[in-house]
């Protein structure tokens, strides 16, 4: 058995996303080998090489690839799948616009977002924004499976040597070309990744108030991140929405500030290690699922969070 | 320009789902069923894009039981033109799915077609990529903005970085997002001239497509349950519990 892993990465840096599919293709069994496609991405496929669990690296340079349209990587990863028994891609907004189509080329059913391996053909998967579990097992001769990242330990980024291998077979499906990115300028640590996340809902009535949340993320090392309705009210932009369909995170503390817990929303956080809430309205579904819950005025309770932290000389770890 | 808008009838967004006691799926008998939330945006986007006169004919489709024509039946309240019901009794893959699509392409030579981006039952998030793939097609995921002009059409994408912008050419598959924009609720009058819409049967066998799932479900558990509840009377003994007994700051 072979397992090609696509690699999530901008050109520049391998996304941590790509050492969590690692951990879960290691556990499919048999050699794994990740694919870098892009261009001007020497420094990724050399991070991948690096990365222990990989035994090898393809690297696959191609005007084309640089944008990582889905109609030109696709065909790619379909043109290389019959050497492999499983190919593997995190469930990054990348790996979700790419796999399917390349699962289509391929004629199999994709297997979504796996939160366990259970052997080789057969995953766990939530469903009904992860109201329930499924456990699948793959009939398909190739199984393409995309990976959620907070269910695997991300793989060590050293102590690996794989070989790097330069391949060919890119070209230009001539359907798509991408116009530009508005990325979201943030100095904070990645919503997906960070050991403490402190969110906010609805209840921050304005994009202004975040400013409070921000405050105690830098304290705390923290990144921020938000319900639909913040979102969808424009406090705040739509990479920070936590939820089924926007991220799911899973840090050591998340914090929610204002947030009622809608299921579509605890879908994407129910899995944190330690929850904490506060909210005015007592009944709000958030304090079921919360193991600290402070029934408060926010707008009281943060900035006075933010200086009981100073206080007692809480830093980031 | 004609659109294709496939939409899925699932349990609806406001329901508390119940894994089945034996774990063979979930409980779907006497629960309110919907139209995929997703779906709704991208049928209420095609329908904006008649209204504006880019768009002549929104077509409607969906696959599924016999009562998924109830989901027909909204799609065709709020403005789809026609509509067309694949009926199948039974599980439907996303692959599956996305044949069947195909074949109604062909049929249908629609210029677009606009889907959710997953629907909120598998949350596979497959189907308008797989269609894409298998018709050769452009692809815009995850979109929060369209703008069509001659022979191609620019989309912003909704990435975990922020916002994308690509250009697509013509014909396109777009799977849309949350924020594209706010479906509208039907009129009572809108309802009943929807009674009169056409809806044409077809069946997976008449389009050629083997529907054999490929997954096999071994069992549907419930999630681990969060022993949650506990409250604690003041900002200082959040810190304290934080910071001394749970040790996570």
């Amino acid at each position: 058995m072979a397992i090609l892993v696509y690699a999530d990465h901008n050109n520049a840096e391998l996304s941590s996303a790509t050492l969590n599919a690692v951990t879960a293709a290691n556990q499919m069994g048999g050699d794994v080998t990740v694919l870098v496609a892009g261009e001007g991405c020497d420094a990724v496929a050399e991070a991948a090489s690096k990365v222990a669990g990989v035994s090898k690296v393809l690297v696959a340079q191609d005007a084309a690839l640089k944008d990582q349209l889905a109609e030109n990587v696709a065909p790619l990863i379909a043109g290389m799948a019959s050497d492999y028994s499983h190919i593997v891609a995190p469930a990054t907004t990348t790996g979700k616009n790419i796999m399917p189509r390349a699962a289509a080329l391929l004629d199999t059913q994709q297997v979504s977002d796996i939160t366990e391996v259970v052997s080789p053909d057969t995953f766990v998967r939530p469903i009904y924004a992860g109201n329930a579990m499924a456990t699948v097992q793959s009939t398909d001769a190739i199984k393409i499976v995309t990976v959620r990242s907070t269910s695997f330990d991300p793989a060590a980024e050293e102590g690996g040597s794989a070989s790097v291998e330069a391949v060919g077979g890119a070209s230009d499906a001539g359907l798509s070309s991408f116009e530009g990115a508005a990325l979201s300028d943030n100095e904070r640590p990645e919503l997906t990744t960070a050991r403490v996340v402190i969110s906010g809902g609805r209840g921050m009535q304005s994009g202004d108030n975040f400013a409070m949340l921000e405050e105690v993320a830098d304290i705390l090392g923290a990144a921020v991140g938000a319900s639909r309705a913040a979102v969808d009210a424009g406090y705040v932009p739509n990479d920070y929405q936590v939820g089924q369909t926007g991220k799911v995170v899973a840090p050591e503390l998340y914090i929610a500030v204002g947030i009622s817990g809608a299921i579509q929303h605890l879908a994407g956080m129910k899995d944190s290690k330690v929850i904490a809430c506060i909210n005015k309205d007592e009944e709000a579904p958030i304090f079921q699922v919360a193991d600290l819950g402070l029934v408060a005025d926010l707008f009281q309770a943060v900035p006075e969070l933010k200086s009981e932290l100073e206080k007692q000389g809480i830093q980031a770890r | 320009m004609k659109v294709l808008v496939p939409v899925k009838r699932v349990i609806d967004y406001n329901v508390k789902v119940r894994v089945k006691a034996d774990q063979s799926g979930v409980d779907l008998a006497n629960v309110k069923m919907s139209m995929n939330p997703f779906d709704e945006i991208a049928v209420e986007q095609a329908v904006r894009m008649k209204e504006a006169g880019t768009v002549t004919e929104v077509v409607a489709v969906t696959l599924g039981a016999e009562q998924s024509q109830e989901t027909l039946r909204t799609a065709l309240a709020m403005g789809a033109d026609r509509a067309i019901h694949v009926v199948h009794d039974g599980e439907l893959e996303p692959l599956a799915v996305a044949k069947m699509l195909a074949k109604l392409v062909e049929e249908e030579t629609p210029d677009m077609v606009i889907l959710g981006k997953q629907a909120i039952d598998d949350d596979a998030n497959q189907t308008g990529q797989m269609l894409s793939g298998l018709l050769g097609w452009s692809q815009g995921t995850f979109v929060s903005k369209v703008e069509t002009s001659d022979g191609a059409v620019k989309v912003t994408r909704e990435v975990d970085g922020g916002l994308e912008t690509v250009a697509l050419k013509m014909p396109a598959i777009l799977t849309v997002d949350l924020r594209l924009n706010e479906p509208r609720y039907a009129s009572l009058p809108n309802i009943m001239k929807a009674r009169k819409k056409e809806i044409a049967k077809k069946t997976p066998d008449e389009l050629g497509v083997d529907t054999t799932p490929r997954l096999t479900t071994v069992k549907v558990e419930e999630p681990p349950k969060r022993q949650g509840g506990a409250k604690v009377g003041s900002v200082e003994e959040l810190v304290s519990k934080l910071h001394n007994d749970v040790g996570v700051i």
